[in-house]
């Protein structure tokens, strides 16, 4: 072992060569991303074109408008989502409302804590969010402390798409903005997970403290340097004016 | 006479103390964010992941990678800080917000709310309206008084699915403000004009009036 000869096996060229070997039929997908917002997009893609089906996707939305997981969605790709928004996004609706595509909705705060306890080795948490609501229909509720909680299990995958700004060759990654979101903990909750980064920086590039999400959870880890960074609902304001000038309010 | 929706979203504004850390909900609570001092004295929470956000961008500061949880682009002031999710929603269940303004579509006199899906309508789903309420320190429900079919949605018992129990500490509609208080709302503020015959026949549940008079928003 020596430290001048750095491991470079988590490295990949091309999405193509970072997804090899991994793709089946009936698998989980876990896709990061609010919306549109931190898509890992080339992955995305890639998986679109592959043709891989029977799909369980594990995504806040399951895209958008569309586009983005949406693809798959129209493809006819995926039988089953959890996820805990699909305002915005018609074609899952519409597949939902036909009974083509599963779905299973998660209080996004559930859905994130869940993704983490998967990542973490927690088996389950219990939590204020869905006590009395259909959330809790089925699951355990219990009083600790003169409260009522909700016990939820966690959430794995085979295999988590996330997408970076900044990658070094080891996977730790640092992420953007509002395009963090789900991203670090879909990446620690599968069972092989591939950073989409839009910059691949060399060993010690990233500063320990600002690393994110240690490498420890990124197998695989692939440049791509152009995004479409879709705008979902463009607000804007003049600088006179503080409201905003979109007619649109969005969800 | 009753307020118009802007004179709702003004009295609406007035519940975000200085100091305070407020998460506004999708739509018409999302407009709340032109009416309260941009100074730094509040801070707003989007639970994408951004603590100070700040006023939707000029043309030339957008950044796609920056939207609040409508989707919308936004800025983010000096000393915000943005979080993965699990983080975010550890502020809302950990009593970390201070005030949730969100939208209703049924709000019980018991706090109880309904606002994210009506049976045999289009799904939406919950996105993050359950955590918002039963995790925020106070919940400002803001709402028209009746549905677009004239229903109440100021009730004794709620009749849509709910979305959190005993949440709901403040509805504040086109006719006045009204605090929940378990087997009555009580009307603190009402509508110019309006007076306590017209928010009794519009509202299923018993109201009780203080001697407050009705103000502006």
């Amino acid at each position: 072992m020596s430290y001048t000869s750095p491991p470079i096996e988590k490295v990949f060229p091309k999405v193509e060569s970072a997804l090899s070997g991994l793709l089946h039929d009936g698998m989980s997908i876990m896709s990061g991303g609010f919306g549109l917002c931190g898509n890992a997009e080339a992955c995305i893609e890639a998986i679109a074109r592959s043709r891989v089906k029977n799909l369980t996707i594990i995504s806040n939305n399951c895209g958008n408008a569309g586009q983005g997981l949406a693809v798959l969605l129209k493809n006819r790709q995926v039988s089953r989502v959890i996820c805990s928004f699909v305002g915005g996004n018609p074609d899952l609706a519409e597949l939902y409302m036909k009974g083509q595509v599963k779905v299973e909705l998660a209080p996004q705060g559930t859905f994130a804590e869940r993704i983490r306890a998967g990542g973490s080795g927690i088996a389950g948490f219990y939590t204020p969010t869905g006590v009395g609501t259909v959330v809790a229909e089925g699951k355990e509720v219990r009083e600790i402390d003169g409260k009522r909680y909700v016990l939820e299990r966690p959430l794995r995958a085979d295999l988590a798409i996330v997408r970076a700004a900044y990658g070094d060759i080891d996977g730790n990654l640092r992420f953007y903005r509002t395009a963090r979101n789900f991203n670090p903990l879909m990446a620690m909750a599968a069972d092989v997970t591939i950073a989409e980064v839009d910059k691949l920086v060399h060993r010690g590039a990233i500063d320990p403290d600002d690393v994110h999400l240690p490498g420890i959870f990124v197998k695989r880890i692939v440049e791509v340097r152009e995004h479409r960074n879709v705008i979902e609902h463009r607000t804007t304001r003049t600088l006179v004016g503080r409201a905003g000038s979109s007619g649109e309010s969005g969800a | 006479m009753s307020w118009s929706r802007e004179e709702m979203i003004r009295r609406a504004a007035t519940e975000v103390l200085p100091g305070t850390v407020v998460n506004l909900g999708i739509g018409m609570p999302t407009e709340v964010a032109n009416f309260i001092p941009l100074d730094g004295s509040v801070t707003l929470h989007s639970e994408n992941g951004l603590l100070g956000m700040g006023p939707y961008p000029t043309d030339n500061q957008i950044d796609p990678q920056l939207i609040n949880a409508g989707k919308q682009t936004v800025t983010a002031l000096p000393g915000a800080s943005t979080f993965d999710s699990a983080l975010s929603f550890a502020m809302i269940r950990g009593g970390h917000i201070d005030l949730a303004i969100l939208g209703g579509l049924e709000v019980a006199c018991n706090g109880d709310l309904a606002n994210w899906t009506v049976p045999g309508k289009l799904i939406t789903g919950m996105g993050g309206a359950m955590d918002l309420a039963a995790g925020a320190r106070r919940v400002v429900v803001l709402q028209s008084h009746v549905s677009k079919d004239g229903k109440p949605k100021l009730v004794s018992q709620l009749s849509l699915p709910a979305t959190a129990l005993g949440c709901a500490n403040r509805v504040i509609t086109e006719l006045g403000v009204f605090d929940t208080a378990g087997d009555c709302f009580i009307c603190v503020v009402r509508a110019d004009g309006v007076n306590q015959q017209v928010i009794e026949q519009s509202t299923a549940a018993r109201v009780l009036f203080t001697t407050i008079t009705a103000g502006r928003g």
